[in-house]
């Protein structure tokens, strides 16, 4: 009996496999998302896949299933270790991360873990007060925070995520060393934070607090990327105001499936995604959500995965 | 009065038909057990895409409302609550529907969730800028104390002896430490990948309250099933309608506190219910009677359960922070059509704000009509024979255990943790206290480290946790909190002693 069923394992494994490389996909996909319905990852993440049952794109709908807990970790690592590598288990990546959190140990992944697809977000973090704080400018901030070493409180989503990185970056750059707050609850709960005068100011991503000020409750005083941001044209960058801060601290998020997935499944899944992401119904809805796109192909996340592993090393080197 | 001007929005046949729709299928997805209002309101997210946003937003508060209240079904007929809002409405609905007053339960708490709910939605309506405020007086310090404020119910909880009550409550603390810690990123206790995320509250519930009941059921055997079968009261809405409003004690503590805390971010949807009742317990000249089936518990608790709906959407729509993780789907809802929660909410899309409102208001009475409607059917589930049941529950446990996250470790957490308490309740431990200290350990713990690491930058940790009015009230109603405790104990002990001098 035993020896049946193997025989029919092993036939039926050959089946899909001939099959997949034919005509991949012949079913629904799945999309893993190691963040909770409704947060940011989430929502971007059903937002991009909405039109992957087009004929045009891959054909099959991605169905997103949440596997939250522990920052990401949770999700990630039942991706690098549970997830069946057929092309059929997509996942969403956050960097910097799982890239941070695999440098600093105790999750079963790290860049080796996972093959990219297509990059479809970048968030920058941005630095926050509340509107009436009497902070205007990055200059001010960084003033206070000599004047007071360790006295200006800085919220965050957590620890050794962008927010996180952005503020050690910020310290390194100014010689500065601020009491950075890390919440439980993401985003919203370190926002928060902000608005209700708990800290002195805070790290967010861009798109939260770009409808933060949009309803009146808070300052953005720089952007944490090389470029300012179409969304907040007249907010400058770190670098603008002297601060040596570049864009390892932005959220960057897209498209990936576990190491062993057969490789023309790759090659489809890469040509198609990125066009996929660039649909007009997608870009059209990500603009009124007020979330920054940015699309990247394969090799060029392969690049900044890299580069981001490198510039990580260094930073989280002395903590 | 604004709102008053765009009800006729609701009423539409589009809008109605998806009111219609939200509320029936809340309703189901609500008495699901697993399927927690979050969670329905995420699966309905896709649908809203093709919708306009009043619409969608519609469907997705119809059927936030009413999974709410359905999670009510499957807390009062198989002591499965839900979601950590219906844990209170267990504990004297289902001995209430174990004696055969299924029907009577259920109408109580359809319409007692309807009374909490409007008065709920009435608030957000009329008190929201004011409410906003509030909301944001809420800092680490005072979430610290509130949650402290939770733990001493602990002890008074369903619970024969207050040390036992603590005793399980430290066991469900200890519980709400393991996995990685959300701040730090320290692993604690993690013995099996599937408990890296910690344990999954809905995962707990299920296993806590459904499991030691089948195996009860399962332990007692097949041989005499003739002999329990339970005769099903019928019980006339009427009747129901009036003894709501004689019990306005519990009812109006319900919806006061179910509002209050409701408010409150990050704290309030889950322990509403469980303070709610707690109060109810302390105020009722009738306190013994709590625990066995009487109907100011259930009532207490699903009017709380409800009030906390519309307040806890107020952090949201006024200043765009998702209090709750079923606003923060609904966050999703709103901006995938462009709309930003705050003022542009109000001042440029009024007709959304005000629709998405009112029809929350609707909601809640054709949730009740419906909840009505199908409380005498559903009470028969008490005739099926117990080893019929014991597998009906055990098979909607694995379910809804699994459908949390689509993870079988949730299910293997949930077996443990329910063979674990089927013994505990051999000797005299229950389910309710040690899930509120699973429940209450995390945001104790957050707050108190949050709270610490900016006390340390600014003020100091004793001036920062001690000082400043509101830290002092949450104090001092703690100490009142403790102090009726022992004060109880004495006298229930002094009590039985003359009595067993006596005898």
């Amino acid at each position: 009996m035993k020896r049946l069923i193997a025989g029919a394992a092993m036939a039926l494994t050959g089946l899909t496999g001939t099959a997949m490389a034919e005509e991949y996909p012949e079913r629904p996909i799945m999309m893993m998302v190691s963040y909770g319905a409704g947060g940011a990852t989430d929502f971007q993440a059903r937002i991009v896949t909405m039109t992957s049952g087009n004929e045009d794109a891959l054909g099959m709908p991605i169905a997103i299933i949440n596997k939250p807990g522990a920052g990401g970790r949770v999700g990630w690592n039942w991706f690098a270790t549970q997830a069946d590598p057929d092309g059929y288990t997509l996942g969403a990546y956050n960097v910097p991360h799982f890239i941070a959190q695999s440098i600093k140990g105790g999750v079963d992944y790290s860049t080796d873990s996972f093959e990219p697809i297509a990059n479809w977000g970048a968030d920058p973090a941005v630095f926050v007060v509340g509107a009436d704080s009497e902070f205007n400018s990055m200059d001010d901030v960084v003033a206070y925070a000599k004047e007071n070493p360790g006295k200006l409180t800085v919220s965050g989503a957590g620890l050794f995520v962008g927010h996180h990185i952005a503020a050690l970056q910020i310290d390194k750059a100014a010689g500065t060393k601020m009491a950075y707050i890390p919440t439980k609850g993401g985003g919203a709960a370190a926002m928060k934070a902000v608005i209700a005068g708990e800290v002195m100011g805070g790290i967010n991503n861009l798109s939260d607090a770009f409808r933060a000020q949009e309803a009146g409750n808070v300052k953005i005083l720089g952007v944490a990327d090389l470029e300012r941001n179409t969304f907040l044209p007249d907010v400058p960058t770190m670098m603008e105001q002297g601060l040596d801060v570049d864009n390892s601290s932005v959220n960057f998020r897209g498209v990936m499936v576990p190491k062993g997935t057969p490789p023309e499944v790759i090659e489809r899944l890469a040509a198609t995604v990125p066009e996929m992401f660039a649909n007009s119904r997608v870009s059209k809805k990500m603009e009124a959500g007020g979330s920054p796109m940015h699309i990247m192909t394969r090799d060029e996340v392969i690049e900044m995965w890299a580069q981001r592993q490198q510039t990580l090393n260094e930073l989280l080197a002395g903590l | 009065m604004e709102f008053i001007y765009y009800f006729g929005d609701v009423f539409t046949p589009m809008s109605f038909m998806l009111l219609l729709g939200g509320t029936i299928g809340g309703l189901i997805l609500g008495a699901t057990p697993g399927l927690s209002p979050t969670m329905a309101v995420a699966l309905l997210i896709p649908f809203t895409f093709q919708l306009e946003a009043a619409q969608g937003l519609i469907l997705l508060g119809a059927a936030y409302t009413s999974t709410v209240a359905g999670g009510a079904v499957s807390a009062i007929l198989l002591k499965i609550p839900g979601a950590p809002a219906n844990i209170a409405t267990t504990l004297d609905g289902h001995t209430m529907a174990k004696k055969g007053e299924g029907a009577r339960a259920l109408q109580l708490s359809f319409l007692a969730s309807a009374v909490g709910g409007i008065f709920g939605v009435l608030l957000l309506i009329f008190l929201t800028p004011v409410l906003a405020q509030w909301a944001l007086a809420f800092g680490p310090s005072h979430l610290f104390w509130l949650a402290i404020l939770g733990v001493t119910v602990i002890g008074t909880l369903d619970s024969a002896s207050v040390v036992k009550g603590l005793l399980s409550g430290c066991i469900g603390l200890w519980l709400a430490t393991i996995g990685f810690d959300d701040i730090m990123g320290a692993q604690r206790f993690i013995f099996h990948p599937a408990l890296g995320g910690g344990i999954n509250i809905i995962a707990a519930l299920i296993g806590l309250f459904a499991i030691p009941q089948v195996l009860t059921m399962f332990a007692k055997g097949r041989h005499n099933t003739g002999a329990e079968v339970i005769e099903v009261q019928r019980h006339s809405i009427m009747a129901a309608f009036k003894e709501l409003f004689s019990r306005t004690r519990a009812l109006s503590i319900g919806t006061l506190t179910g509002s209050i805390i409701g408010l409150i971010p990050g704290v309030g949807g889950q322990i509403a219910g469980l303070v709610a009742y707690d109060q109810a317990k302390k105020f009722s000249p009738e306190k013994d009677k709590f625990g066995t089936g009487h109907s100011e518990g259930v009532i207490a608790a699903e009017s709380a359960n409800n009030a906390m709906v519309g307040p806890s959407l107020v952090p949201l729509l006024t200043l765009s922070i998702p209090g709750s993780p079923t606003a923060a789907v609904l966050l999703g809802g709103l901006l995938i059509h462009g709309i930003f929660p705050g003022s542009d909410l109000f001042d440029n899309h009024p007709d959304v704000a005000w629709t998405f409102i009112n029809s929350m208001l609707i909601g809640q009475v054709l949730m009740c009509i419906f909840g009505l409607y199908v409380a005498g059917l559903a009470a028969r589930v008490a005739q099926v024979p117990q080893s019929v049941m014991a597998a009906i529950v055990l098979a909607l446990s694995v379910f809804g255990a699994y459908s949390v996250q689509g993870s079988m470790g949730d299910v293997y957490v949930m077996a443990c943790l329910g063979i674990g308490m089927f013994f505990l309740e051999r000797f005299g431990f229950s389910a309710a206290p040690l899930v509120l200290g699973l429940i209450l350990g995390p945001i104790a713990e957050a707050n108190f480290i949050q709270g610490g690491m900016i006390a340390d930058a600014t003020v100091g940790k004793a001036s920062y946790f001690m000082t400043g009015g509101l830290n002092l009230f949450l104090i001092a109603v703690v100490l009142a909190s403790i102090a009726y405790s022992v004060w109880m104990e004495l006298r229930s002990r002094r009590y039985t002693t003359k009595e067993e001098a006596q005898a």
